[in-house]
């Protein structure tokens, strides 16, 4: 199982800025291991973020994304104690969603 | 490597296209429904541009700011931004010339957010450093060189 996110969500005049530090490997598929095999790719291929049930960002990403993955965006209407949701969905097919309060 | 190697010599957009249909694309790529396969596969910027659906070649402007280094330390985290002052922007995408497969990251951008984002990228080595943003069927990018003194691919 993959550790938590770690989700800063902070509300200034209409914006809300989000920050997300994932817990990932993102192995890019490009490293070879002691023994000379390649290491197969693991990275995360969608991540999303929901407000209220509205989805605020939605991005794919690629193994080039650095080891232990952030994302930074920014989206209006959020309020002080609106819950942000983020969840991530790698290529094994594992998943994670965490939320935050706005603060 | 036999797909590998089918890539490297053929050419374009449609060598890919074959690749996906023949089933010759591993099957873990196919997890995630809405991973746009063909424009991770990419091996240069055309290829990204014409994956992700624009129509014409990007147009550089000044009202799309790529934030990155002069120069990276550490090639395995790179902090990367990109921002659009362009009214409609849909999407962004970070592409790194240099890399195997070149796009790094692609964002939405639903009504409301704000077209700017930024995340940490690995470069493989020294590269130019583009961002793409997409206005309709229009793309619009940003260049920045990015010199890379320690790689962050491969090992």
């Amino acid at each position: 199982m993959s550790d938590p996110m770690r989700i800063r969500a902070q509300a200034q005049g209409e914006k809300t800025t989000v920050r997300v530090l994932v817990s990932h490997e993102m192995e890019s598929g490009q490293r070879k291991d002691a023994a000379g095999k390649t290491v197969p790719a693991w990275f995360i291929q969608n991540i999303s973020a929901t407000h209220n049930g509205k989805t605020v960002m939605n991005a794919q990403w690629g193994p080039a994304v650095s080891k232990n993955p952030f994302l930074q965006f920014a989206f209006k209407g959020g309020k002080a104690g609106d819950k942000v949701a983020v969840s991530w969905v790698d290529n094994k097919g594992d998943k994670r969603t965490d939320e935050a309060v706005i603060s | 490597m036999e797909r590998r190697h089918f890539l490297a010599t053929s050419s374009g957009a449609t060598a890919l296209a074959l690749a996906a249909s023949a089933g010759l694309v591993p099957a873990h790529a196919q997890t995630a429904p809405a991973w746009n396969k063909a424009a991770f596969e990419s091996k240069t910027l055309a290829e990204v541009v014409k994956a992700i659906g624009a129509s014409g070649a990007p147009v550089e402007s000044k009202d799309l700011v790529l934030q990155a280094p002069e120069i990276a330390e550490n090639g395995s985290v790179v902090r990367v931004g990109a921002q659009s002052n362009i009214a409609g922007t849909t999407q962004l995408a970070l592409v790194v010339e240099k890399n195997p497969s070149v796009l790094a990251a692609l964002f939405d951008i639903p009504a409301g957010t704000d077209a700017n984002v930024s995340t940490n990228l690995k470069m493989g080595q020294s590269s130019n450093v583009y961002a793409l943003a997409k206005v309709g069927d229009k793309l619009f990018y940003a260049v920045k060189e990015v010199k890379v003194t320690l790689g962050g691919c491969g090992g």
